[in-house]
């Protein structure tokens, strides 16, 4: 069977027989990769500590017919920070949940790759308020895969904001001429937290979002998740865990 | 696919963790080639876990009574608490004999990403727990894996603000083991856990 070497983020693990794990990863080269990694449970395996959830992991794999298996792992960055505090790891947890969704077996996507380790950075800074790069992450990983979330021009005719109308199933805000009846109009704050919410590339400032503007956050923060979950057609389990202020 | 009994029993056996329908397949045929005093000794042993045994109403380890031997135990050291995700974790500290007070299961660990949180552990009864005995010292004791560190993270949390004392397991080297095996978190963990051995 051939060899390989990649990095990669581990998404989650199973326990599998005795002393084995089933290892999940988001990698740069192949997409998602299952792997097994043999003896990992043991206290004195030597690299059972690198392959925990959230770690950035460099990788030496075996072609396998159903799954790969580790043969070699170093440590790139641990997070271990994040895994050490229960609000950090519940948010951690819910971009570990979606990564592992949306990303296909033998499909990079280096894109959601670098936007999951922004993530864990940002938790792994220490913030207050873990919940609200939760809320970006997952609006901007819908963006990524195709599934942007319009807040500066309206949804469905382009004609620029900002607009108050929101909607799911739209895709974002949209124009009074658009909005179906009976369409909620919301407060301008919460179109504009959406907009710092799904902006690639922006985590530095988002506490300072969820401090200054708690109720326009809180509505931006319900409206993530339902879109999420109405575009990727996915429930994520773990969201409700995630400690909220 | 066989016929009958054999059948049902390959299934049987297929549903037990760790067991795929290959395993299933060799067990069901060794039971069938065995004895049948053997295969009614296991049948028994089943059917008997399964009417005396359930989980204690103190610390919610396995107890063929209401409350386990240990939690009956007056030697044992109230002011100590033990908080573990499974029995088989009491049976592996009892193992040391380094530990005489007593202990709380929870359950499992906290794993947001399997829908498990804080609720669907024994974390309410703990609480009552330490509200109704002389709890002095909380030792946590969950796996040192991402489900056992959050656990440890809330409950540690949950302590602080019921002011009891919470300590948790040190972290590092395995006896015997090379320090140049060891991977940098645990030995990261064993750095930062280090203690005085003064003279």
């Amino acid at each position: 069977m051939p060899s390989y070497r990649d990095q990669g983020v581990v998404l989650r693990t199973y326990r599998l027989g005795e002393t084995d794990r089933i290892v999940h990863l988001l990698t740069r080269g192949r997409g998602k990769v299952r792997a097994v990694a043999k003896g990992v449970r043991r206290p004195g395996s030597r690299f059972g500590g690198r392959l925990e959830a959230y770690s950035l992991v460099d990788l030496q794999l075996h072609e396998g017919r159903n799954l790969d298996v580790v043969t070699q792992a170093e440590l790139l960055t641990a997070h271990a920070e994040v895994r050490a505090d229960y609000a950090r790891s519940a948010a951690a947890a819910v971009m570990v949940e979606l990564a592992d969704q949306v990303v296909q077996e033998g499909e990079a996507e280096p894109e959601v790759l670098e936007l999951l380790l922004a993530g864990l950075g940002a938790l792994a800074a220490g913030p207050d308020d873990p919940s609200v790069f939760v809320d970006a992450y997952l609006l901007r990983l819908a963006g990524l895969v195709g599934f942007p979330a319009t807040a500066a021009v309206c949804a469905a005719c382009q004609a620029p904001g900002p607009h108050v109308f929101l909607s799911v199933r739209a895709g974002g805000a949209l124009c009074p001429d658009c909005a179906p009846a009976g369409t909620r109009a919301v407060d301008p704050e919460v179109v504009a937290s959406l907009a710092q919410l799904a902006a690639i590339g922006e985590w530095a400032s988002l506490p300072r979002l969820a401090r200054e503007h708690p109720v326009a956050r809180r509505t931006a923060a319900a409206y993530a998740r339902a879109f999420v979950e109405h575009h990727l057609d996915r429930r994520l389990r773990s969201y409700e865990h995630v400690p909220r202020p | 696919m066989y016929e009958g009994a054999v059948q049902d029993l390959i299934d049987e056996l297929g549903r037990l963790p760790g067991i795929g329908p290959k395993s299933a397949q060799r067990i069901a045929f060794h039971l069938l080639q065995t004895d049948p005093t053997e295969a009614r000794r296991l049948a028994d042993a089943i059917t008997r876990v399964k009417a005396t045994m359930r989980f204690c109403v103190q610390c919610h380890n396995v107890s063929q009574a209401e409350h386990c031997r240990i939690c009956l135990d007056p030697r044992r050291d109230d002011t100590l608490l033990c908080v573990v995700e499974e029995p088989r974790d009491v049976v592996a500290i009892e193992r040391t004999r380094e530990f005489r007070g007593r202990y709380h299961v929870l359950g499992g660990a906290i794993s947001p990403i399997d829908g498990i949180g804080p609720d669907q552990l024994h974390i309410r009864e703990l609480v009552l727990r330490l509200d109704a005995e002389p709890v002095a010292e909380v030792i946590l004791a969950t796996n040192p894996n991402v489900e056992g560190e959050a656990t440890a993270s809330y409950l540690s949390r949950l302590l602080a603000t019921l002011e009891v004392r919470a300590t948790r397991l040190a972290s590092g080297l395995p006896v015997g083991g090379d320090l140049d095996y060891a991977d940098e978190v645990t030995l990261g963990r064993a750095f930062s856990g280090r203690r005085d051995v003064g003279i």
